[in-house]
């Protein structure tokens, strides 16, 4: 088990790069501390899985150095990393047995029979996968498959990083629940680094302790679920995450108040002093009511999403999402909209500028 | 309620015709002669099963049989592993892919007589490149017609040659087919190259090789032309196999009843090898 520092990694698949484009990772800095549950998510082309496959060293980054507990391992093979990395689709040895297939990295490692025995056993009882260690591993069902893919990856315990590329892709719904919370509950027992990569907010946020956002090879926040949620240091946190996602509002900014479609809207705090450019009000569906005063609204669509309402609104040319409980207005009606201060950010150029 | 209807019956008679004709009504005439004897002028004679008998207790047949599987068991042994070894060593991307497997699609391209007759010019003593090569600058002493060490040794190399390709291209077209991803989890499990070829390529490849493994047992058992054309069986009878015996039973003997007896009898035998290999191979498979 180790820290793992990214220091200025860059990576392009174009053997010359030239502008910034042309890096699928743009200056990547990072430490995953030891023994933490994380999550890459971002959406699909973001280079999530370049990040991870320079991290198991199936990649060699173009600049930039990795270190494992300060030791640099960039020319390390993958092997010599010892590192572990579940795949979308399962991977097993189709002609070996259950129990063959979890023995394999650590008899590929010289590890001793008797010890190779403990661990099989104790992965299989985890994974709930014992009955079947006789069996051959062509026959088992895609999420059992899957299953012992990640056993594989969990089974040595000196493993410095176990990492998991989308890894519930090929999983019916009804089985993802159950071995998300498996990982979960695997993570607080074997206490290994693990890395969670996905595209889906919900995966993400259950599994982890701290989530790493990416867009266009770059990390834009990291922070606990709650962070990203309550915080978003970027207007596409904001908008990736949540359902619907963060209401994010083009606006004027005059003596460093910000004005919507010229109505000054109080913000969470004082904006930043060197906040310029492109100056836009996030803020999230949650906090924005319907009441007596507030900016004038016409109501476009009303969806009952179960447990509340989405109220889709238009503000002059802007639309506007609100989630409202209890009473709704109807499609077509005129309304009065307001925005809870605390929950009021301005973000210059897509970055949080509001201080508190 | 199921209604009954017959007439879908209707729909099998085209390919009861097809089939019909090109296997039915030709094997009912081998039959037919196998157990008749004719003396010409449209004359039969009962015969019963004794061409049956005679073909099975004749030692030709026995030794026409024995180099046939033989050459068979030569061939499989060297082209198999072959095939698979040129498949592994090939570009998987790029540019040399193409020329690669054009490279290995061209001897196939060659229609078989054309292979027997270029093979013959080539290993002339003298005259051809490997024959001149071989005595003149080698100082081997090599004739083909005259040495049957030789002429195994030849037709071999020429089938080899004519034919590796065809497992080429199907384990190659097994290996291309694998996921990266397996290659991926095979290095961060610490896998050997020789583990990755014995628990991912060669399982991956299973299929293709069944498929290639047959298609070559049932050729090289059959083959005629290519050694008939390069040494018409001999020197003396020790490159005829089962089908060069054949054609000399029917064609050059003009003995008809023995010769129907015997493709019977080779074709039950081609029947039950392949059958034999195809069920040991998918074993695993059924279970």
């Amino acid at each position: 088990m180790a820290k793992i520092t990214l220091s200025n990694l860059r990576h392009s698949y174009y053997p010359a790069p030239e502008k910034r484009d042309d890096y699928a990772l743009k200056n990547i800095d990072l430490d995953w501390e030891d023994g933490g549950a994380y999550a890459l998510l971002g959406p699909s082309g973001c280079g999530k899985t370049t990040l991870l496959n320079i991290i198991s060293g199936l990649l060699t980054p173009s600049e930039g150095r990795i270190l494992f507990d300060g030791k640099d391992v960039t020319d390390w093979t993958p092997g010599r990393r010892n590192i572990a990395q579940v795949f979308q689709f399962p991977v097993i040895y189709d002609t070996m047995t259950v129990y063959d297939n979890l023995a394999f990295p650590l008899r590929n490692r010289g590890v001793d029979p008797a010890h190779i025995d403990r661990r099989v056993q104790e992965i299989a009882r985890l994974l709930e996968v014992e009955n079947m260690l006789d069996r051959r591993a062509s026959g088992l069902s895609p999420d059992n498959k899957q299953k012992l893919s990640m056993g594989r990856g969990l089974v040595r315990d000196d493993v410095n990083v176990v990492m998991f590329d989308e890894p519930l892709t090929v999983i019916d719904p009804h089985l993802k629940w159950k071995l998300r919370s498996k990982l979960k509950e695997l993570h607080q027992r074997v206490k290994h680094t693990m890395i969670y990569v996905t595209h889906d907010q919900t995966e993400a946020l259950t599994f982890a302790d701290q989530v790493v956002v990416m867009d266009e090879g770059e990390i834009v926040q990291i922070g606990t679920p709650v962070d990203l949620f309550a915080r978003p240091a970027h207007t596409f946190v904001g908008h990736f995450i949540g359902s619907p996602g963060m209401n994010v509002l083009p606006c004027e900014l005059r003596n460093r108040g910000a004005f919507f479609q010229g109505s000054p809207v109080p913000l969470e705090g004082p904006v930043r002093a060197d906040a310029s450019g492109r100056a836009e009000i996030g803020i999230r569906p949650e906090f924005v009511t319907i009441s007596d005063a507030g900016l004038d609204a016409v109501v476009v669509k009303v969806s009952d999403v179960g447990r509340h309402n989405v109220v889709q609104a238009m503000v002059g040319d802007t639309k506007l999402a609100a989630i409202i409980e209890g009473d709704v207005p109807h499609k077509g009606e005129s309304v009065k909209l307001s925005f809870r201060q605390d929950q009021t950010r301005l973000y210059c150029d897509g970055w949080l500028a509001t201080e508190i | 309620m199921k209604t009954h209807n017959q007439k879908a019956w209707f729909f099998v008679l085209p390919v009861l015709f097809l089939v019909a004709f090109n296997a039915l009504v030709p094997m009912m005439t081998v039959v037919n002669y196998s157990v008749q004897e004719t003396f010409g002028n449209n004359l039969f004679f009962w015969q019963g099963l004794d061409w049956f008998e005679n073909i099975l207790r004749s030692d030709r047949f026995h030794a026409a049989l024995g180099r046939q599987f033989l050459f068979t068991g030569l061939i499989l042994l060297i082209e198999v592993p072959l095939g698979i070894a040129i498949a592994l060593s090939m570009p998987r991307k790029g540019v040399w892919v193409s020329v690669c497997l054009v490279a290995m699609a061209l001897p196939m391209l060659i229609p078989w007589n054309v292979v027997g007759a270029m093979w013959n010019i080539f290993t002339l003593p003298k005259i051809g490149l490997a024959g001149y090569f071989l005595n003149d600058v080698l100082g081997v002493n090599y004739n083909m017609t005259q040495d049957p060490v030789a002429a195994w040794v030849t037709i071999i190399v020429m089938d080899a040659w004519h034919w590796t390709s065809l497992v080429v291209l199907l384990s190659y077209a097994g290996l291309v087919s694998i996921p990266e991803a397996y290659y991926q989890a095979a290095k961060t499990d610490g896998a050997s190259n020789w583990s990755i070829f014995r628990y991912i390529q060669l399982p991956k490849m299973k299929t293709v090789l069944t498929i290639a493994i047959l298609l070559r047992f049932m050729d090289s058992f059959n083959i005629y032309t290519e050694p008939f054309v390069l040494t018409g069986g001999g020197p003396g009878n020790s490159t005829t196999l089962l089908s060069i015996d054949l054609v000399k039973i029917a064609l050059g003997q003009f003995d008809l009843g023995p010769a129907a007896a015997m493709s019977l009898i080779y074709f039950a035998i081609t029947l039950l090898v392949s059958w034999l290999f195809y069920t040991l191979m998918n074993k695993d498979n059924l279970n």
